[in-house]
This record gives C-alpha cells, sequence and structure tokens, in this order.
C-alpha cells in the first residue's frame, strides 16, 4: 500500500512532510484543511523531534510495559444482564430509524 | 439559618460542611444555595462551568434534607454539593469532554465515580471545562470557553482539570472530581493553590471516563485540605467490576492517615528527592522561586523528623519523549470511537456522501486543533516502520522509569519534587507552542507512566502565585501521600497563621 512505500523509511529528523501529515490524517478519518496541513507539519516536526529522544536509552533486553498494573485476565460468570434501553441509547444518536442507528452508504453505487 | 455566613460555606472545608450539615447547623439547601449563588455571580468572569442544573442540584438537596429530617442513616459526605470534571459521564446530564463532537449528548448512564458519590448522598452542582479530551495543561483547548485562575485572572487555571481547580480555588465548589493522564489533577491544583491527588492506577473505577490513553487515565480529588482529598478518595476508590483494569484490593485507609499527618510527627519516615525533577544539573526550565519553596517545604519535613536523601532516577530525562507517544498512540485508538455513528455530532450527511467521508467530516469539525495533532502523531507513532522507533521504544523507556521508582523504594518511603516547573502562565503564552505546553507537565510524567500515586499539595507563594510540593509512593500505598501531605499543610497553616487559599483576593 502506499503508505507503506512512502513511510517505510523513517524521514530525515524533523522532515515530517505536508504529504505524510494529510497521509496519516486521512487515515485517521481527518478531513484537515490546507491551513491545518501548514499548521500541524511544522509543529508535529518539532514534537516529533523531541519525542525521538526515547532512542537515546539503551533498552537492550527490556521489556516493554503496556500497563502498569500486572494483570492477566479478568474472568466473569457468563450470565445475562440488563442492557441499556434501545431507545435511550438511539436518542443519544445523530441519526436512527426503525429502532436501528441509521448510517451513510458504506458502499459505492455499483456495488 | 445558623450564624455560619454565605462566605464562611464557601471558603471553608467540605469536611467542615460535612460535620455542620451532620450537627444540623446547616442544611443541604442552604450549602447549596450559597454556591449556586456564588457560582451566579462569579462564573461569567471565572469560567470553570460548562453546565451547571441549579434546579436540580437544589432538588438533590432538599432529598437529602428530607432524609436527614427523618432520622435515615447518611454518609459523612451526605448533602455536601460537589463539581464533576465533564469528562466523567453523567445519566441525563449533558457531558462533552470540552468537545464540540459530543455537544448537546446526555449520557444514557452514570460513571462508576458518578454513581457512587451520588450514592453518597453529594449534591451535583455542575460539570466543568478542561482541555478537550484531557488533552492540554491551561484548559485553553476547551472548544467553548476561557477558564480563568482565582489568582490572577489573566492566569491559565492549569489543565487539563482547570474547570475543577477553578472552581475549588474560587469557592464556586467545596471539591471537585478532576483526572489526570499525565498530571492532570496534579498541575492545575498545583498552580490554583489547592491539593490534589492521583491515585494508584486501578484503584478508583474508569468506567464511565470518557477514555483519554487507557493505560494512565485515573480520575482523584481536588480539594481544599487533604483530609479533604482523603475523604473523597475513598468515596470514589475500590474495586469495580465494570472496569476490567480495576484492582481487587481493599481501598487504603486515607482519611486516618491525613489526620495522623497533621499531629506533624514524621520521625523514621524516609524521604528522597529527586535530582532529575528541579534538582542539581536538573534546573532547565524550572523557575527560581518554585524551587526555593520546594527545599522549604523538604526543610519543614526534615524539622518533623523525616530522613531526607537525594535520589537518582536518571530514566525520568526520558519521561517527556515517552508519554507524548504512549499518550497520543492510546489516544488516536480511543477517541476512533468518534465516528459519527452511535452518538455526537454528524456532519456532512447529506445523501451524497459515503460513510468514510462523513466521518472525516464529523471529526475534522467536531475535534480541535491538539486533539487532531495527537491523533495524526500517535497514528504515526503506530504505524509500520515506525512502530519500533516510535510507541515499542517508549514502552521501554516506561519499563526504565518503573524500575527506577522500584530501586528508590529500597532506601526511601516517598519520593518528592516541585508538581509544576513554574507558577500558572499567562493566558495565550504557549496556546502556539505545543512543546512549551508539554513542559508543564515535565515533573508529574514519571508517576503517571510507572501507575503510582502522587498528590500535590500547596507550598506557598511564588510572585503571588500558588506552588505545589509533590510528593509520590509506591502503588497502592496512597496513605503514604496523605500522610505526609497532611504534615506539610499542617505545618505552614500553623507557621502562616492561615490556610495558602485564604490568601486569595487579599481575603486573609
Amino acid at each position: 500500500m502506499e503508505f507503506r512505500r512512502s513511510m517505510s523509511t523513517p524521514s530525515p529528523k524533523g522532515q515530517l512532510t505536508r504529504d505524510e501529515v494529510a497521509h496519516l490524517a486521512h487515515l485517521s478519518r481527518l478531513a484537515v484543511s490546507d491551513e491545518e496541513l501548514d499548521l500541524f507539519a511544522g509543529q508535529l516536526a518539532a514534537v516529533l523531534d523531541a519525542v525521538a529522544q526515547v532512542g537515546k536509552a539503551d533498552v537492550a533486553d527490556v521489556p516493554p510495559t503496556t500497563h502498569a498494573v500486572p494483570m492477566t485476565n479478568v474472568m466473569r460468570p457468563d450470565v445475562v444482564r440488563p442492557s441499556l434501553p434501545r431507545d435511550v441509547v438511539l436518542d443519544g444518536a445523530p441519526a436512527a430509524e426503525d429502532d436501528r442507528f441509521r448510517v451513510p452508504r458504506i458502499l459505492g453505487e455499483e456495488a | 439559618m445558623s450564624d455560619v455566613t454565605a462566605t464562611d460555606i464557601t471558603t471553608t472545608s467540605a469536611a467542615a460542611l460535612g460535620e455542620a450539615l451532620r450537627a444540623g447547623e446547616l442544611s443541604s439547601v442552604e450549602v447549596t444555595r450559597a454556591y449556586l449563588d456564588r457560582i451566579q455571580a462569579e462564573d461569567a468572569t471565572i469560567g470553570a462551568y460548562l453546565h451547571v442544573d441549579a434546579e436540580a442540584a437544589l432538588r438533590a438537596a432538599e432529598q437529602v434534607d428530607a432524609a436527614r429530617a427523618k432520622g435515615e442513616e447518611l454518609g459523612p459526605l451526605a448533602g455536601v454539593p460537589l463539581a464533576l470534571k465533564d469528562v466523567v459521564v453523567t445519566e441525563g446530564v449533558p457531558t462533552t469532554s470540552g468537545s464540540k463532537i459530543l455537544e448537546g449528548w446526555r449520557p444514557p448512564y452514570d460513571a462508576t465515580v458518578a454513581a457512587r458519590l451520588k450514592a453518597a448522598g453529594t449534591v451535583l452542582l455542575g460539570k466543568t471545562n478542561m482541555d478537550e479530551f484531557a488533552m492540554g495543561s491551561s484548559t485553553e483547548n476547551s472548544a467553548y470557553r476561557v477558564t480563568r485562575n482565582p489568582w490572577d485572572t489573566d492566569r491559565i487555571p492549569g489543565g487539563s482539570s482547570g474547570g475543577s481547580s477553578a472552581a475549588v480555588a474560587a469557592g464556586l465548589a467545596p471539591w471537585a472530581i478532576g483526572t489526570d493522564t499525565g498530571g492532570s489533577i496534579r498541575q492545575p491544583a498545583a498552580v490554583t493553590g489547592l491539593v490534589g491527588h492521583k491515585p494508584t492506577y486501578g484503584s478508583v473505577s474508569r468506567s464511565g471516563l470518557i477514555a483519554f490513553s487507557s493505560s494512565l487515565d485515573q480520575a482523584g480529588p481536588m480539594t481544599r485540605t487533604v483530609l479533604d482529598a482523603a475523604l473523597l478518595h475513598e468515596a470514589i476508590g475500590g474495586h469495580d467490576p465494570l472496569d476490567s483494569t480495576s484492582i481487587d484490593a481493599p481501598v487504603p485507609v486515607l482519611a486516618e492517615a491525613a489526620r495522623r499527618g497533621a499531629g506533624g510527627d514524621l520521625s523514621g519516615l524516609r524521604v528522597g528527592v529527586v535530582t532529575e525533577l528541579g534538582g542539581d544539573g536538573h534546573t532547565d526550565g524550572y523557575e527560581p522561586g518554585v524551587l526555593a519553596r520546594v527545599a522549604e517545604a523538604v526543610a519543614l519535613l526534615e524539622g518533623m523528623g523525616a530522613e531526607v536523601r537525594q535520589v537518582s532516577c536518571p530514566a525520568f530525562d526520558l519521561a517527556l519523549p515517552a508519554y507524548y507517544l504512549i499518550a497520543p498512540s492510546e489516544a488516536s485508538s480511543n477517541l476512533a470511537r468518534f465516528d459519527g455513528v452511535r452518538y455526537g455530532l454528524r456532519v456532512g450527511d447529506d445523501g451524497s456522501r459515503d460513510l468514510d467521508e462523513v466521518m472525516a467530516l464529523t471529526r475534522e469539525q467536531g475535534f480541535g486543533h491538539e486533539v487532531k495533532r495527537r491523533i495524526i502523531l500517535g497514528t504515526y507513532a503506530l504505524s509500520s516502520g515506525y512502530y519500533d522507533a516510535y510507541y515499542g521504544q517508549a514502552q521501554k523507556v516506561r519499563t526504565l522509569i518503573t524500575r527506577d521508582f522500584t530501586s528508590a523504594w529500597d532506601d526511601v518511603d516517598v519520593l518528592v519534587s516541585p508538581t509544576s516547573p513554574t507558577v500558572a502562565w499567562p493566558i495565550g503564552a504557549r496556546v502556539d507552542d505545543p512543546i512549551a505546553m508539554y513542559a508543564a507537565d515535565l515533573c508529574t510524567l514519571p508517576a503517571s507512566l510507572a501507575g503510582i500515586p502522587a498528590i500535590s499539595v500547596p507550598c506557598g507563594l511564588s510572585e503571588g502565585l500558588p506552588v505545589g510540593f509533590q510528593i509520590m509512593a509506591p502503588a497502592l500505598a496512597d496513605d503514604r501521600c496523605y500522610r505526609v501531605a497532611a504534615a506539610l499543610e499542617a505545618a505552614q497553616d500553623a507557621a502562616r497563621g492561615h490556610a495558602l487559599l485564604d490568601a486569595i483576593g487579599g481575603r486573609a
């Protein structure tokens, strides 16, 4: 995919380009404006420069921490419990129809 | 009404209000009305609240008064009003997390924190302003309004729980709930002269807190006194089956620790001063006035019998870069739920656009700049080819930070530092410079990444503005934070002749 090709090699330090920001925004489902692209490209380059300092740490043989509390799994009895009333949940939806969330079309015309 | 004046009601501790209510010296309606009147008079200037429902608050207060009149057994918090940060979902009460994407949303359920406080008989005054999705250190990233620091209304109240800090400091709530991901309870408490505690990760339920960074988020108290913080923490703490990361351990006895600490005897307590947080060779970015107040606080602890030594935690130097990779990465995933389908805003659904386009337009209009920056940064840090160098590396640095704490606990019982490198800065000073904004979290991030408890307690003024002193303890030893903070608070109040907060607006 195009993203892999364009980004599989890290850009030089502080070189997050406007195009890369646009592509990341697209992947994040953000329709950013041209002005935002200009603003973010500069700011994110500075932020990346700062966070890249994590590379200075010697982490050979150091395991990652994903979570502060060491936990394996949490089990509970598999019993039916009441869920939220449907009308209450749908009240908060931007659009509802026939007791369901109404969404814009997902497939193209020809599908 | 008793001889307690309205000003007393809005400046006294929540614990004292609770006692006055229990003794029948005050009614909950009187207390609630005093706060509502003050909100009415002051909040146009302070900007602490996003939502206040005076009628609902008075109704809840009447119910508590009626129950008390009937002789029902009520808890120690019953009838005391409170404010909740708008990240805490509340059934039927608008909840936005400071974002336009949730404008007008009324959640169908209560967060566990909200439910427990309701069951304890507290009266909800309203929901407080915050940086959008808790991303920020000044509350300027709120999509709704500016919140001002009651000590100097041209300055920020800290963030992201800046509505809560401003409300309590200004007497618009006796106490409040905040949330802390990288310092969002402690830093706003520090810059407004309050006590703020981030509990051990997993010891307060996250169920119903709108998620920012799930491995870091914790709710906790923001109060005028250490004892108040302990009482509020006890009310919200404890295991919750609705949060799978909730620790199944009893809530430590915190109010008792605070009362014991106020006695002023710290003999035998081993205190470590963290070199990397404002110590020799690490003073860049720290204001001299902050370091001076912190040194005085350390001397006070020593005077009460504590053994003080310097402790080096070298990995703390990388806490800031590690945090600003881990938190945005988790945020980019958590905020995917705001897709314009199930709740909140939907933009551009005119029949001509497909789901992806509607989603992108909705998120473009619904999110502010800082949220977008973090989503983009997080997406980048998690992407193929960058994962190992950024997110993976940050998680390993997180391990190193935890190890620094673990080895420190061999030698000391608590670690101390400034809470924030600076006092409150002028509104607008850092809005265009994310790096400068992130630097506000320098001292609070290590405890967040390690999941340990940390409290901020006032330790005096620098240039007329409050300075916070941070006390960190091992996981589940939150009681140590309260004990040491209470000792410091009592010693300072005795020396000063009044509480620090009484100095706001020349009240003292």
